[in-house]
Order: C-alpha cells, then sequence, then structure tokens
C-alpha cells in the first residue's frame, strides 16, 4: 500500500509539471495579452511593464524561470491584472472561500444524496422511491445559475431572511444560499447512483442469505449493502469534491463570494497568465491528490482490492 | 468653530446624554440646507469589478478611480458641476508662456497618519507614476499633461528626478510644460496626480495599499479590502475639512451580475446600483425618485477600416456616408437601450464643457430624408438590388452591443439592402483583431480622459494610436494641433466634426447615459458633473 502511495505521487510530479507546460503553451496561443485595453498602451509604457513582468524574455526563458520559482520558492508570481497582489494572495484569499462552501456544499450533497438514494432503493416503487427520483431529477435540471437567482428572488427580496451575497468571514447566513445552489446538482447525482448502486446489491446473494438468516432489514442494510452500494458513489465524489472545493464561477458571481471560481473565470478573460497558472496547478494538484484518496479509501472499503 | 461644528457638538453631546434615544429623529441637519439627517450615515454601492490597483500610481479603471476620489485629495477637486475647487492647492499662477505652474498648497492637509501633505509628496507621486520602474499602465497620463521630459523618463532616456514638476518649499509646487494646455488645471482632479507618502510606500512596497499599511490624504482611510468582495473605506479624522464630512463609513461591493446588484438593491442593500440595459422605463415608472439617467462622458461608434488592402467598397466615402445615414438613431436610443441615451452624430458628447454640438446637416434631417439620400449616394457608388453590398460587422461579445448590431444589421438591409454579417468576439481577440485592422467596420466606445473635447477629437488625429480607423487628414491633423493652443478651440472642433461628418470614418450612434438606482434619502449626488466624480464627502443621507 505505501509503495503504491509513493508510485502514485512520483507519477504525480511529472503530470503536474505537463499540465503547466501545455497550459502555458496554451494560454500564450490566446489572442491578445494581459495588457490590451481599448485604450492601447504607448509602446514605452507597455516595454516597461513588459520588463517589470518578464514578458520581454523569449517563451522558453519564461516557462523555465516560472517553473523555477514555483519549485524553488512555491511563488507563482504577481497578478497581471491585480497589480496589487501576487498570485498567493489571490489564491489565500479566495480559496478558503472557496473551500468552505465547497465543504458544507459536498457534506449536504452527500449527506441528502445518500439518504434520497438508499430510502428510494429500499422502498422501491413506493411514493417515497417515486419522491426521491423526483426530486433528484428536479435537482438535476435546474441548473445554479437559474437556482442562484430564484433563490435570490426569494429568501433575500421576498422572504428578506438572507443577505444577498457576500461572504463577511464565511458567517453561516452568507453561506445558506451559496451551499444550496452548489450542492443540489451534486445532490441529485449522487442520489441516482446511489439508489442503483443499492438496487443492485439488493438483488444480489449475499443480501438474500443475510435476510434468510433472519436479521432484521435495518441490520442487512447498514451492516452488508452499505459498503458495497458506497463503492460506485466514491468514485464520483473523488472529482465531485474537487470540483466543489475548487469552485464555481456562478456561485461566486451570483452571491458574490470573493471565491477562486470567479478569479479563475476573469483571469482567462484578462489574460492574466500568472492566476491561470496558479489556479490551473492548484485544480490539477488537487485533482491528482483527491483520486489518491479514493483509491485509497476503495482499498480500505473493499479488502478485495489490493494495489 | 464653525456654526455647524457647534451644533454637531452641543448634538452629540446631547445624545450622549440621552443614551437609547439614538434613533430619535432630527438628532443633526445638513449644515446648508437645513435638512434633518438621517442616523445612519453610510454608504454602499455596486461596483462591477475588482479594480486592478487602488495605487494611485498605477490605478486604471473609473471605479478604481472613484475609490482613489475618497482615500485621497489632489491639488484640484470638482464641485457638484465639475468646476475646480481647491483641493490641497489653494491657488495657482501661470507664466506669460503658459508653461510653468506655480501652485500655492494649503498648509494644514495632513496625512492620515498626522504628517503634513507638502509639495514634496506631489513631486515624488508624479516621478514615481512616471518611472519605467514602476512600470505603471497609465504612465501615459504624465505625458498627456505634457509634463517636461514626460516621454523620456518614461521610455527611461531621462532619470524620472528630471521630470518637470519641482517642490520650492513644502506649500509651493512649480510644474512645467512642454506645451501649453489650457485644460491643465482640470487633469489635476485625476487620480494618477494623486500624492503618495514616501515613507509608507518605501516601507511596505507594493503592499503598501493594504487596509492597516495605508496612509492617505483624503476625507477617508481605507479599512478592510476583501477583493472581489467589497472594500471598506471610513472617516479619516485628520482630513483638513473633516468637519464637513456627514458620511461615516463608504463600502463598495463588487457584484458582477447586475441584475443581482439590482435584487440586492431593492432589498435595501445597496444605496447605489446600475441599471441593467432595457430595463429604465420600467424602474422610472415603478420608482420615480430612484431611477436617474445623467450624461455620461462615453460615445458609442462604428468605425470603417480604411487602412491599405481593407475592403475596396468601404474605401468610397459615399458609401460609408450612405450606411451612416441608414442607422435611424432615435430608434437605437429609444427602443434599444431606452436608457436615456441620445443620438449622436458629432464624436465629442454633446454635454462635454466649452463644446457646442455644430450643426451637422444630417442632424437636423428626417430619417426619411435621410433613407432616400442614403439609397442615392450607394445607388451612386454602384450597388443595387443586382449588386448588393455586403459587409462584416464585428463587435467585443455582450448583450447589449449585440442588440445594437441586430438592429443596424436590419436597417442596412432594409433601406439598403446591404447585406452585414455579425461577428462578436472576446474582448481579447476583439482589441486585437480591431488593433490589427482585421475589420471592415467594428464597434468602438470611447470615454472622456478630461472634460474637453480633444479627449474625443484626437483620435481622428493620423498618427493617434487610437486611430484604428487609420483615417488620415492632413487638415484634421492641423486643425487639432492648432487647437492645443489656442485659448478659444471651438472653431477648430467643429471644423474637426464636419469633416468627421464628410469623410465618415466614423458612425457616431450615441452618446451614452449613466443609469443608475439610487436610494430615495440619498443626497448631495452631482448629478451635474459630466464625468460622474464623485467624492463620498459630499453625500448625506437625510431621515426619513
Amino acid at each position: 500500500m505505501l509503495s503504491f502511495i509513493i508510485r502514485r505521487l512520483a507519477v504525480a510530479i511529472p503530470t503536474l509539471l505537463i499540465l503547466v507546460v501545455i497550459s502555458f503553451i496554451l494560454m500564450y496561443s490566446a489572442p491578445g495579452g494581459p495588457f490590451n485595453s481599448e485604450r492601447p498602451l504607448p509602446p514605452e509604457v507597455l516595454a516597461n511593464i513588459e520588463a517589470k513582468y518578464g514578458l520581454d524574455q523569449p517563451f522558453w526563458k519564461q516557462i523555465v524561470n516560472y517553473v523555477y520559482g514555483v519549485v524553488t520558492a512555491f511563488d507563482f508570481g504577481p497578478s497581471f491584472q491585480y497589480k496589487d497582489r501576487s498570485v498567493n494572495d489571490v489564491i489565500a484569499q479566495g480559496f478558503p472561500v472557496t473551500l468552505t462552501y465547497g465543504f458544507w456544499s459536498f457534506v449536504v450533497a452527500v449527506t441528502v444524496g445518500v439518504s434520497l438514494g438508499v430510502a428510494a432503493a429500499i422502498k422501491q416503487n413506493s411514493w417515497i422511491d417515486y419522491l426521491a427520483v423526483g426530486i433528484s431529477i428536479g435537482a438535476q435540471v435546474l441548473p445554479n445559475f437559474v437556482m442562484a437567482p430564484i433563490l435570490l428572488l426569494i429568501f433575500t427580496l421576498w422572504l428578506g431572511w438572507l443577505p444577498g451575497g457576500g461572504w463577511e468571514g464565511g458567517q453561516w447566513n452568507y453561506l445558506v444560499m451559496p451551499v444550496i445552489a452548489l450542492s443540489t446538482s451534486y445532490m441529485a447525482s449522487i442520489a441516482r447512483i446511489t439508489r442503483s448502486s443499492m438496487l443492485e446489491v439488493l438483488n444480489t446473494n449475499f443480501i438474500r442469505t443475510a435476510q434468510a438468516k433472519g436479521l432484521p432489514m435495518r441490520r442487512v442494510i447498514w451492516r452488508h449493502a452499505m459498503k458495497p452500494t458506497i463503492l460506485p458513489v466514491l468514485s464520483y465524489l473523488g472529482p465531485a469534491f474537487v470540483g466543489m472545493i475548487t469552485g464555481s464561477v456562478i456561485i461566486d458571481v451570483f452571491f458574490s463570494t470573493g471565491g477562486i471560481g470567479q478569479f479563475f473565470v476573469n483571469s482567462a478573460f484578462n489574460r492574466d497568465y500568472s492566476v491561470i497558472m496558479g489556479i490551473t496547478i492548484l485544480v490539477g494538484a488537487l485533482t491528482i491528490l483527491f483520486n489518491l484518496v479514493v483509491d485509497i479509501l476503495y482499498a480500505w472499503i473493499d479488502p478485495k482490492i489490493r494495489y | 468653530m464653525t456654526f455647524r461644528t457647534k451644533l454637531l457638538a452641543t448634538t452629540s453631546a446631547v445624545l450622549i446624554a440621552s443614551t437609547g434615544a439614538l434613533h430619535a429623529d432630527g438628532h443633526a441637519t445638513h449644515p446648508v440646507t437645513g435638512e434633518t439627517l438621517a442616523s445612519d450615515q453610510s454608504f454602499t454601492y455596486r461596483d462591477l469589478d475588482e479594480s486592478p490597483s487602488i495605487d494611485p500610481g498605477i490605478a486604471e479603471d473609473a471605479a478604481g478611480g472613484d475609490i482613489l476620489r475618497d482615500l485621497f485629495e489632489g491639488l484640484y477637486n470638482q464641485d457638484a458641476a465639475g468646476n475646480l475647487e481647491p483641493g490641497v492647492a489653494l491657488s495657482h499662477t501661470v507664466s506669460d508662456d503658459n508653461l510653468v505652474y506655480t501652485f500655492t498648497l494649503r498648509d494644514n492637509a495632513k496625512w492620515s497618519n498626522g504628517d503634513t501633505v507638502t509639495a514634496g509628496d506631489f513631486e515624488y507621486a508624479w516621478k514615481r507614476a512616471a518611472s519605467p520602474e514602476l512600470a505603471s499602465p497609465y504612465s501615459w497620463f504624465i505625458e498627456l499633461m505634457a509634463l517636461e521630459n514626460a516621454s523620456a523618463v518614461i521610455s527611461g532616456d531621462a532619470d524620472p528626478s528630471e521630470l518637470g514638476i519641482t517642490a520650492i518649499d513644502d506649500t509651493t509646487l512649480e510644474v512645467r510644460l512642454v506645451q501649453p494646455l489650457p485644460y491643465f488645471p482640470q487633469m489635476l482632479t485625476h487620480f494618477t496626480t494623486f500624492p503618495v507618502h514616501q515613507a509608507t510606500v518605501e516601507e511596505f512596497g507594493s503592499d503598501w495599499t493594504k487596509p492597516g499599511n495605508m496612509v492617505s490624504n483624503g476625507a477617508y482611510v481605507l479599512t478592510e479590502h476583501v477583493p472581489q468582495e467589497k472594500l471598506v473605506r471610513e472617516r479619516n479624522e485628520m482630513y483638513w475639512d473633516n468637519d464637513n464630512t456627514i458620511i461615516e463609513k463608504v463600502t463598495s461591493l463588487v457584484i458582477n451580475d447586475e441584475n443581482v446588484a439590482l435584487t440586492r438593491y431593492l432589498a435595501g442593500e445597496l444605496d447605489r446600483t446600475d441599471v441593467p440595459a432595457g430595463q429604465f422605463p420600467r424602474l422610472a415608472a415603478e420608482y420615480p425618485d430612484q431611477a436617474v439617467s445623467v450624461p455620461l462622458s462615453c460615445s458609442y461608434y462604428y468605425m470603417f477600416n480604411l487602412r491599405d488592402g481593407a475592403p475596396e467598397e468601404l474605401q468610397n466615402t459615399d458609401v460609408r456616408k450612405a450606411l451612416s445615414l441608414a442607422i435611424d438613431r432615435d430608434i437605437i436610443v429609444e427602443n434599444v437601450l431606452a436608457g436615456g441615451q441620445k443620438a449622436a452624430y458629432t464624436f465629442t458628447h454633446w454635454a462635454t464643457a466649452g463644446f457646442e454640438t455644430p450643426d451637422i446637416p444630417m442632424a437636423s434631417m428626417t430619417q426619411a430624408d435621410r433613407n432616400a439620400m442614403a439609397q442615392e449616394l450607394l445607388a451612386g457608388a454602384g450597388y443595387g438590388s443586382d449588386n448588393p453590398l455586403s459587409i462584416d460587422l464585428v463587435y467585443n461579445t455582450s448583450d447589449s452591443h449585440k442588440s445594437v448590431a441586430v438592429a443596424i444589421s436590419q436597417m442596412w438591409k432594409q433601406t439598403l439592402g446591404v447585406e452585414t454579417t455579425l461577428a462578436n468576439q472576446e474582448w481579447q481577440t476583439f482589441l486585437e483583431a480591431r488593433g490589427n485592422g482585421d475589420f471592415d467596420v467594428a464597434r468602438g466606445g470611447w470615454c472622456a480622459d478630461y472634460n474637453e473635447a480633444s479627449t474625443f477629437l484626437d483620435l481622428m488625429q493620423s498618427e493617434s494610436g487610437y486611430n484604428d480607423s487609420k483615417y488620415v487628414n492632413p487638415e484634421v491633423d492641423a486643425l487639432l494641433a492648432e487647437a492645443k493652443t489656442s485659448s478659444n478651440a471651438q472653431a477648430n472642433y467643429d471644423r474637426v466634426e464636419e469633416f468627421i461628418a464628410q469623410d465618415t470614418p466614423i458612425i457616431p450612434i450615441y452618446h451614452y447615459a449613466s443609469v443608475k438606482m439610487f436610494a430615495e434619502n440619498l443626497e448631495g449626488w452631482p448629478f451635474e458633473n459630466f464625468q460622474q466624480n464623485w467624492y463620498s464627502r459630499d453625500l448625506y443621507k437625510i431621515a426619513e
């Protein structure tokens, strides 16, 4: 197991490097640049700025300098757009926000999603099943950019219960709407996967044996059916968790949370090269990490799996 | 002690004596108007996006300018009508050749840490803004101000110490120009010219703009800044005119989506927000005291590509003129935008200071006459139903640019039978294509840097870096050059506008309006100020 983890981490490093190089090339091949605007800068002003950010150097040198800075000093460079800040500042400010609402969305999505799925599977073809399936289909087809303004309308404008946006350090009342809006579609997917997985498990021989032994249903479900049910859900949860904690531009735009999703998208529009790179690496590293975590959890839950 | 401070002192004494009566109405009144002030004097407004910087030397956007005018104070401020009023400078004198300005500074201006604001702070700030080391995207503003050696300093050919600004003593500042600029004092309300506190900048480096580090000399100090979320500034007790500041706390919230912002405004979370395109008529009917449209110093236009190698058909002046005539601007402003914008037949915004809109023949014609003339011109150029003109029109991705483009292409189609291919491009791609001349007709928008017609018309100068049409007319160049030094340039501007109408390198379409919602109890907004340069210290909230 340990050697598996070490091997996976060793592969992660070249993977990240390839990610850096590809993103770097894609970014530079996009038309425009970080300092273009409606009002083109005079050439001498542009020259000063390019010299300051090292953009006057040859491409290979820029990429080498960049990788060197990241590896040796964990320095992702200054933001080209937000000139008072470095990329580390941007991530240090935005990532905790995203992590907070992403984590709570994950908790909500998993709790509600798994409960709905299990309930639907156990009471298959009853009203509970139809209700659960109905809810999850509804949640799936309602995208969060529709959900967000509807929530705002109801809770902020009509009821006046919740603030319409902002973060204020993550107070609960600022968290409610982002978490609902972000978690619903994940919740729906989790419920559907759980339901079908549970139905499959309930029809297997070992469950029938357990029932034949006269075990109470609750014990059959929790003790025997739950573990195999959760495996396919788990492989969905790895990337889903990364997706949630690295943010959603929709959530950030509609609720002004100041999370990293918005910085990511804006940096692409602004050609803020260093911020694009910084966040890409962050998302890439987290994806690799959580895929590894899922693999480890797999082995832990299912003794048949050995690496 | 002035009347007002006495009054405030008394009322606060009363308030302190009767705690618990804080919400009682009428605890203070406005010193000039006598209106009863609300107990909550905080102002919260929406910004579209996070500003790139709040360092006066580096800042580059209008929203950043709003913040900086609260935090800092330059030599001059603008009053509610946009006229100059003393800031740190009390007055100035000009040499006979109009090249040397000598400013007398007030001796009671203070930084928020108690230091005195001196002429040296301006000298340091201007040299810093121009220095290649800072590499400010707005260093060109120092060049625009025609300061001695500005270009050489920016290009690194001269040391920043050679810039044409010298602090003679703490309250006397000398500025040397290379050419007379009649509107030079107006430029001094711009944030690039604001002073910065040298010791603070040197101590914290690029972190000096963070709350806790920043030392500023305006009516407010920075107390909180969470990028992409909010920026909070509170009353600066050290400000020389602090006694007349009424708003205690100003918060700008970054809300990208204008519909979300409107919802939050209607829920009472904001005191000012933007009206989404097309919603002004409805909001004005529903909230007549809150929806406001005022002229905004920008012009919206389409430009033709006049470069060598650009499509042949658009090199014909008659074709361009026909396309301009066939646009019914009244429909654009009244039906498509519906936010108080005005139809444009001149490039210069109608509300620009000292600018009288000249009589452009097209402006006084009926649309039917314009259409008839357009058809005639286009037929004369050899285009008709058997040989239809087809052009590409490119604009940057946005719903409102799209609506305008669709409307105009329909007008061209119906009146002239022109086939227009619309293409929208993402912003950076669009800028690159337009800058490289990779277009037939492209959308343009230009906002005034200062309140004078040349800020628009200089775009028509052959060598201007902003002349994306590549319109070349030596007569226009001569008129513009002459206007720079003339004390009355209106005649020149009239001629340039006539050339624009005659040669049609661009089609002026409309003059912008700023369409916003303002909380009913918010007073003191400078609606008359054409550049919409507002200062929170002029605002106040009345008791409802």
